[in-house]
């Protein structure tokens, strides 16, 4: 059978091209100088974790929240730093971080992130009319 | 296809598997750990929750539905209107469909028509927790609750299949389109797509208060109709009313050993 | 092996191009009900299962009904067969295919739909169907790529496959008992609640798994050089006789138990399917029709001398595959929820959506179907012609 060398080379470009889309994609966009500024609460010291820890681990952290409720019937959450928090998405972190849309969605929509949550979840910015 | 290509072809397969175990992986690495959860003080606990319904009471107050709004309010259940689409988490049925094998041909019409009360009957042996593939429905073992994850529910069905009572409902539509009294930000809506039913209330067990509905009929006209309690405990109210009095669980010949009895 | 599926002639790409565009169509269909929800189908709270769960059943006999050629050809060494077996596999493949897309359609989360996996249940007869029937997917793949692999370079099969194909055909009884499990575990569902429902299953699958390949093989001998063989044929149509016959004993043992004793909420049902409650008789012509075509199809099977005319052959297979489709689809799933558990009498019928997102997915199973089975008859014409 015979092979055409120069189509097969060019669908592999192609093809490497289309696959590192999301990756080049975001390296375009940070370059034009779009950063996320999450607005933080004001009047709040501190996060029911670090600052840190929250960056990387939120999603995490949520994990273990949803299934300690939801599976195990534990709706306290004690933080490494030993303060008590209820353990609810809507009334917690929406408690402090007020404005889901100038918070949580600043991050999501710059790393493409789209959590269901909220379908069921309820933003309270929306329903006080701060949201979008 | 020669050797080399498919050498090739392995390799290129194994190392796309490889990166994307890797991506999935995501370590705690610098940022310390974290906290752990633990159940609240305020927690009643009871070792095998249970409902009675005084059907005589409640058929005094016949047109009265303040259990029915305080659950639906509560919870967020859509109010749809078309019968085939409902969602419900107690709701009166008629005397006849509730206990189909207790009316006979000389049962008054009227009094096959009269309305019961009847919810998720949080069963010994559900059905339902039986058949799904998924857990995302389950008994919790410390205090019989039949539990649901919304978060899991791949939304087959085949629960509210296996359900002798009706209990669950699907969300066909987007539920939040039929929440027109506003929604109660304390609880999550669902979503479309997933199964629902009465949770007798777990999240305000965890707040040391009783099942939503039972608080609003003792506020009622009916007050009474609705107890709530620990069926092992002998001497909690629904224990001594079912030892003293006469009552009856629907369908009880399937073996499911409903925790909602009737008094009649 | 894949090469041969893109050359053909004009037949051919106007059929793969017929059954793309109804492929499209559905994935528009469903498309719409991701968007919507369910609440473009025609179920409800009372029915909530109907077209899509109906095909799934009909679809897990044909995949299993691929045992009625792989026993009697590998067990039995009856040679006939021999040319049949491959397509008999790559028609449990296609199947297996269309069955786990009707699940998938079904789902209300169908993003979660590895949460099955993820979360193993074993006691959930529905994990378990997913399971024989990935597994039997597997089996088949497997199977009938090593053997057919094998006859194309013209060496016998590797001697590791023996055991694997001597595996499949349990296998095979298991997912359609599997199956019928599903139903037949529920107390909430009197209609359902018989021990024969997996025997029953069985007896119409190999009526019906065999009766669309003697249609397929008619019609694969019609427009190519590849001639599955007027013996195997034969056999096959013997096979279809005796399926239907202890499918329709099945039945009346069934109905036996169900109507003479009188336990009301098993005789309702039967009630709502042969005669309609309450002036609601959905159901009625359909459950009627498919008794007519089985009581025609067995009279000319019965008979020799017209089970043997290719035609006549061809008309009696169709009308088994569509009378077992009403009864076990339509039929069993559907009146199972009618009258529901509460007494209430809602009926089903599906909607365009519905039907086109089934049309579509039965348009991916014949694409599957029809490149397979290109890619089989094109090799046996190489191997004939040498
Ligand atoms: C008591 C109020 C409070 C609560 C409750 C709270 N947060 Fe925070 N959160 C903060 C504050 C204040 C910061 C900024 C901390 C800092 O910069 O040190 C923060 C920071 C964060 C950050 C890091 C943002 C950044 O760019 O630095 C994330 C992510 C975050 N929170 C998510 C959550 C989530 C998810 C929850 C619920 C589990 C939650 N927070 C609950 C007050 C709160
Ligand atoms: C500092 C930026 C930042 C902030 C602020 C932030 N997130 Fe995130 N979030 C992320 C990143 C990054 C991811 C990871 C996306 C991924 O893995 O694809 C993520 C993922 C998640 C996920 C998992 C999504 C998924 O698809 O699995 C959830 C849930 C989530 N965030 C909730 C929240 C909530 C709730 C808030 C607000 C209280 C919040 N986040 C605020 C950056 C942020
Ligand atoms: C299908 C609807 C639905 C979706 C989607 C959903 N949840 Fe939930 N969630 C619920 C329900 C219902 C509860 C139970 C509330 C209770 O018992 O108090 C719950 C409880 C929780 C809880 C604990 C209690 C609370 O109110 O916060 C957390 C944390 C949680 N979910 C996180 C999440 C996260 C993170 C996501 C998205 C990745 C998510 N959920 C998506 C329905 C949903």
């Amino acid at each position: 059978m015979m092979y055409d060398g120069s189509k097969i080379l060019l669908g592999l470009v192609i093809f490497l091209i289309a696959v590192t889309f999301p990756f080049w994609f975001s390296w375009v966009n940070e370059k034009s100088g779009f950063v996320p500024e999450p607005k933080l609460p004001e009047g709040e010291e501190s996060c029911v974790e670090s600052a840190e820890y929250m960056k990387a681990l939120h999603m995490d952290l949520l994990n273990q929240w949803r299934n300690a409720v939801v599976r195990d019937g534990r709706r306290v959450y004690v933080s490494s730093s030993g303060n008590r928090y209820e353990i609810s998405l809507t009334g917690t972190c929406l408690g402090c971080h007020s404005n889901k849309a100038e918070f949580c969605d600043q991050c999501h929509d710059y790393v493409g992130a789209n959590p269901f949550c909220w379908d069921c979840h309820v933003d309270t910015s929306v329903s006080r009319g701060e949201g979008k | 296809m020669d050797e080399s290509k498919r050498g090739f072809l392995k390799i290129a397969g194994c190392s796309v598997l490889g990166v994307l175990g890797a991506a999935g992986m995501r370590t705690a690495t610098d940022v310390g750990p974290g906290g752990k959860a633990v159940e609240s003080s305020t927690t009643l606990s009871g070792k095998k929750w249970g409902m009675v319904v005084d059907s005589q009471r409640c058929l005094e107050n016949e047109g009265c539905t303040a259990c029915i709004e305080a659950c639906h309010s509560t919870h967020n259940v859509p109010n749809i209107a078309d019968p085939k689409e409902e969602v419900k988490w107690v709701w009166k049925e008629s005397y006849e469909h509730t206990f189909p094998t207790q009316s006979h041909e000389y049962t008054k019409a009227s009094l096959k028509e009269k309305p019961v009360l009847v919810l998720c009957n949080h069963c010994e042996d559900p059905p339902c927790v039986r058949v799904c593939p998924t857990q995302a429905t389950w008994k919790r073992e410390e205090d019989g609750l039949v539990m649901m994850d919304q978060h899991r529910c791949i939304g087959c069905r085949y629960c509210m299949v296996a359900c002798p009572y009706g209990s669950r409902s699907f969300n066909w539509q987007d539920p939040r389109n039929a929440l027109q009294g506003g929604i109660n930000p304390e609880y999550p809506t669902r979503t479309k797509g997933v199964v629902e039913k009465c949770n007798f209330c777990a999240e305000r067990l965890a707040k040391g208060q009783e099942p939503a509905c039972v608080e609003a009929c003792r506020k009622s006209a009916g007050a009474g109709a609705l107890l709530f309690g620990d069926l092992e405990d002998p001497e909690s109210e629904v224990s001594k009313l079912l030892s003293e009095k006469f009552s009856i669980q629907r369908k009880p010949g399937l073996g499911t050993k409903p925790q909602v009895y009737y008094l009649v | 092996m894949l090469e041969k599926a893109l050359r053909g002639g004009r037949y051919y790409w106007t059929l793969i191009g017929f059954l793309s565009l109804a492929m499209f169509v559905g994935l528009l269909a469903y498309l719409f009900q991701m968007r919507e929800g369910l609440t473009v189908t025609g179920l409800s709270r009372d029915v909530p299962w109907g077209f899509y769960i109906a095909q799934f059943t009909f679809l897990v006999g044909v995949a299993a009904s691929a045992v009625m050629v792989v026993l009697p050809y590998y067990l039995h060494n009856h040679k006939s067969f021999g040319r049949l077996t491959v397509l008999g596999e790559f028609l449990a493949i296609a199947a297996c295919g269309m069955c786990m897309l009707f699940v998938f359609v079904d789902m209300g989360q169908p993003t979660r739909v590895l949460n099955v996996m993820l979360h193993p249940t074993f006691n959930s007869l529905m994990f378990w169907d997913f399971l024989v029937l990935s597994g039997y997917l597997l089996l088949n793949v497997v199977i009938s790529q090593v053997t057919f692999g094998a006859e194309r370079k013209g060496v016998p099969p590797p001697r590791w496959i023996k055991p694997v194909i001597v595996l499949s055909i349990p296998w095979a009884v298991s997912i359609h008992t599997v199956t019928a499990f599903l139903y037949s575990g529920l107390e909430a569902r009197a209609f359902w609640m018989t021990a024969i429902l997996a025997p029953r299953f069985l007896a119409s699958a190999f009526a019906s798994g065999p009766s669309l390949l003697i249609i397929l093989c008619l019609i694969v001998r019609r427009f190519t050089n590849f001639d599955p063989g007027r013996e195997a044929i034969r056999t096959l149509s013997q096979i279809v006789t005796y399926a239907l016959l202890i499918n329709v004993f099945f039945v009346s043992v069934e109905l036996f138990t169900g109507l003479y004793r009188r336990i009301h909420e098993h005789v309702e049902h039967f009630e709502y399917l042969f005669f309609g409650l309450e002036g609601k008789q959905a159901l009625v012509p359909w459950m009627w029709t498919s008794q007519l075509f089985v009581l025609a199809a067995l009279i000319v099977l019965l008979i020799p001398k017209l089970r043997k005319n290719d035609t006549i052959l061809f008309v009696t297979c169709f009308a088994v595959v569509i009378a077992i489709w009403i009864e076990k689809g339509l039929g069993m799933v559907i009146t199972g929820f009618i009258p529901s558990p509460l007494g209430r009498l809602t009926e089903y019928a599906p909607t365009p959506p519905e039907l086109l997102i089934s049309l579509g997915i039965y348009a991916f199973g014949a694409l599957v179907l029809t490149v397979l089975y290109k890619i089989a008859t094109s090799i046996r014409e190489e191997i004939e012609l040498g």
